[in-house]
C-alpha cells in the first residue's frame, strides 16, 4: 500500500494541512476533504475544464494534479473570488448579468479560466473570448452569453479603479 | 480514487531522482506536467508502482542559450511560450507551442515530458525532429546526448534506458537563409490535430533550395519525415509548383497514415498536401522578408 503525505496548502487564503494518499486527486481534495464543492468534475481527464482552478495564481486541471503535488502552494477556487458572501466579483456580476449561465456546471473553471486571462489581456476581441474558453465544454449555453459575458467582463474590470 | 495506489517520490535534487531510477528501473515513472501520465492513470490504463515527481528540481527547468538553445525538461510549455530567447532563436518551436492543448494544460505540461512520452499526434517531437535537436539523458553512470533521429523509436517510445532521465532538450539556433513554418488542421483548437507539418526551407547564395525538411504528426507511428519530398526540392529554384509537387510527393509516396476518429487517411493525405504547400511558401516568405527587412 501506499504511504500517506502530509501536504500544507493555502486555500483562498485559509491555510490546511492533512494526510493524503498520493492517489488522491486534487480536484477530489478540494471537494471532498475540504469540503468547497464549487469546483466541478466533469470527465476526469483534462478535458472539459469543469474542475480548473488556480495554481499560484495560474489556471491549471485540478482533475490531473495530485493534491500532494499542491503541498506548499497556493489555489484560488471559485469560492475565492468574491471579496465577501454579500457581494460578487466582477466576472461572477458579468455571468448573472449577461445570463452567463443556465444550469451552471461548467461555470466555476470558466471563471477561473478567465480570471487570470482577463489580467492579461483586459481589452479582448471576441475571437480572442472564444479561444480563451476553447479550453471549457458547455453544455447549456451555445456560448454565446458566456461570451457576451467575457466581454462585458472585460469592460467592468477595465472601468473598476 | 481513481489511480491504482502507487508509492510517490518528490526529490529536491536530480541525483536523488536518478538514485530512483537506478533502483526500480521502469517500475518508477517520471512525473513531469502529468497532463498525460495521471489522466492515463485516471483510466488505468497506466499503473506504475512508484512515482518520481520531477517538480522539485529547479535545475531542470533553466533555459540558457550558447551557442545552442538549451531548454531543461521540466520548463513548461506556457513558459517556454513566452520566453523571448525561443521566439527569436527557435522560432518554429515559438511557433508550435500554442498548438498543444489548451492554456490550462500548458502551465503544467513540460518540454520533455511531450518529447519523453512520444506521442505521434504531438507537436513537440515534429518540431524536434524537423530542428535536429539534441536530448540529454541523464543516469547515475553519466549523461549522453541522442540526437533526435534516434530518439524517437515508434509508438509512444524512445530511446531512453530504464535508468535514465531526458534533462534537457537543445534547439539548433536559427539559420542564416532559412525559413520555419508549423501549420496543423484540428477540429477545435486545441485538440490532437488530424494532420500537421513543421517545415524548415534554407535556400543557397543563389537562392536555391539547399535543404528542405518536412515532418508531419498523426500520419505514422512517430513524427514522420518525408526525405523523398524533400529530395524533389533540393537544388530546385523555389516555386509554387515545386511545392506542390513536393506536397504531392509527401502525402502519396512518403506517408501511408492509417486514419483516425476524425480524418480518413484519403482526407490526412489530402490535408497533408495543402498544408505541405503553404507552410513551404509561408517559411519561403519568411526568408525574403528577413533579407528586406534584416
Ligand atoms: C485535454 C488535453 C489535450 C491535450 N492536447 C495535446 C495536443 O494537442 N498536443 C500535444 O502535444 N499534447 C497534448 N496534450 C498532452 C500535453 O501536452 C502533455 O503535457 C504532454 O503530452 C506530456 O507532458 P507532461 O509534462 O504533462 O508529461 P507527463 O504526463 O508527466 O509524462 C508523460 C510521459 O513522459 C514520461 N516523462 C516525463 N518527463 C520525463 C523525463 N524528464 N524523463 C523521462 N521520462 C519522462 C512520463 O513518465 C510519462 O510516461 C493534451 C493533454 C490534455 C489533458
Ligand atoms: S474534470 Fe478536469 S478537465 Fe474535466
Ligand atoms: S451552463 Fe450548463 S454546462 Fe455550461
Amino acid at each position: 500500500m501506499s504511504q500517506t503525505h502530509s501536504i500544507q496548502v493555502r486555500i483562498n487564503g485559509t491555510p490546511y494541512a492533512h494526510e493524503v494518499e498520493p492517489r488522491l486527486l486534487l480536484a477530489d481534495y478540494i471537494r471532498q476533504v475540504v469540503g468547497l464543492s464549487g469546483t466541478h468534475i466533469g470527465c476526469e481527464h483534462g478535458v472539459c475544464g469543469a474542475c480548473t482552478i488556480l495554481l499560484d495564481g495560474q489556471a491549471v486541471r485540478s482533475c490531473i494534479m495530485l493534491a500532494v503535488q499542491a503541498d506548499g502552494h497556493e489555489l484560488t477556487t471559485v469560492e475565492g473570488l468574491a471579496q465577501d458572501e454579500k457581494s460578487l466579483h466582477p466576472i461572477q456580476e458579468a455571468f448573472w448579468e449577461a445570463h452567463g449561465l443556465q444550469c451552471g456546471f461548467c461555470t466555476p473553471g470558466i471563471l477561473m479560466t478567465l480570471v487570470p486571462y482577463l489580467e492579461e489581456n483586459p481589452n479582448p476581441t471576441e475571437t480572442e473570448v472564444r479561444d480563451a474558453i476553447s479550453g471549457n465544454l458547455c453544455r447549456c449555453t451555445g456560448y454565446q452569453h458566456i461570451v457576451d459575458a467575457a466581454l462585458l467582463a472585460a469592460e467592468k474590470l477595465q472601468s473598476k479603479p | 480514487m481513481k489511480p491504482a495506489p502507487f508509492n510517490y517520490f518528490a526529490p529536491a535534487s536530480l541525483e536523488e531522482a536518478l538514485a530512483l531510477k537506478a533502483q526500480h528501473g521502469e517500475e518508477a515513472k517520471a512525473l513531469a506536467g502529468g497532463q498525460s501520465l495521471i489522466p492515463a492513470m485516471n483510466f488505468r490504463v497506466a499503473q506504475p508502482a512508484i512515482l518520481v515527481d520531477l517538480n522539485r528540481i529547479a535545475s531542470l527547468r533553466d533555459i540558457r542559450k550558447n551557442g545552442a538553445l538549451t531548454i531543461g525538461a521540466m520548463t513548461t510549455q506556457s513558459t517556454a511560450e513566452k520566453n523571448p530567447l525561443v521566439a527569436e532563436h527557435v522560432p518554429l518551436l515559438h511557433e508550435a507551442l500554442p498548438n498543444i492543448a489548451h492554456p490550462q494544460i500548458r502551465n503544467r505540461g513540460t518540454i520533455g515530458g511531450s518529447v519523453a512520452h512520444a506521442d505521434p499526434a504531438a507537436e513537440l517531437p515534429v518540431v524536434c525532429l524537423a530542428l535536429r535537436t539534441r536530448m540529454q539523458a541523464q543516469s547515475q553512470s553519466g549523461e549522453r546526448w541522442i540526437e533526435a533521429q534516434e530518439f524517437f523509436s515508434g509508438l509512444f517510445s524512445t530511446a531512453l534506458a530504464a535508468d535514465e532521465l531526458l534533462t534537457a532538450v537543445e534547439f539548433p539556433l536559427v539559420e542564416e537563409r532559412t525559413g520555419y513554418a508549423f501549420l496543423e488542421v484540428a477540429r477545435r483548437h486545441g485538440d490532437y490535430a488530424m494532420a500537421g507539418l513543421a517545415a524548415v526551407l534554407s535556400l543557397d547564395e543563389n537562392g536555391l533550395c539547399r535543404q528542405a525538411r518536412l515532418v508531419y504528426l498523426n500520419v505514422g507511428d512517430g513524427p514522420l519525415e518525408a526525405t523523398q519530398a524533400a529530395a524533389s526540392l533540393q537544388g530546385q529554384k523555389p516555386s509554387a509548383k515545386a511545392f506542390q509537387d513536393a506536397g504531392k510527393i509527401a502525402s502519396q509516396e512518403d506517408m501511408q497514415p492509417f486514419g483516425n476518429l476524425h480524418a480518413s487517411p484519403q482526407y490526412q493525405q489530402h490535408l497533408s498536401a495543402v498544408l505541405t504547400q503553404r507552410a513551404l511558401q509561408l517559411a519561403l516568405n519568411r526568408i525574403t522578408q528577413k533579407a528586406t527587412h534584416p
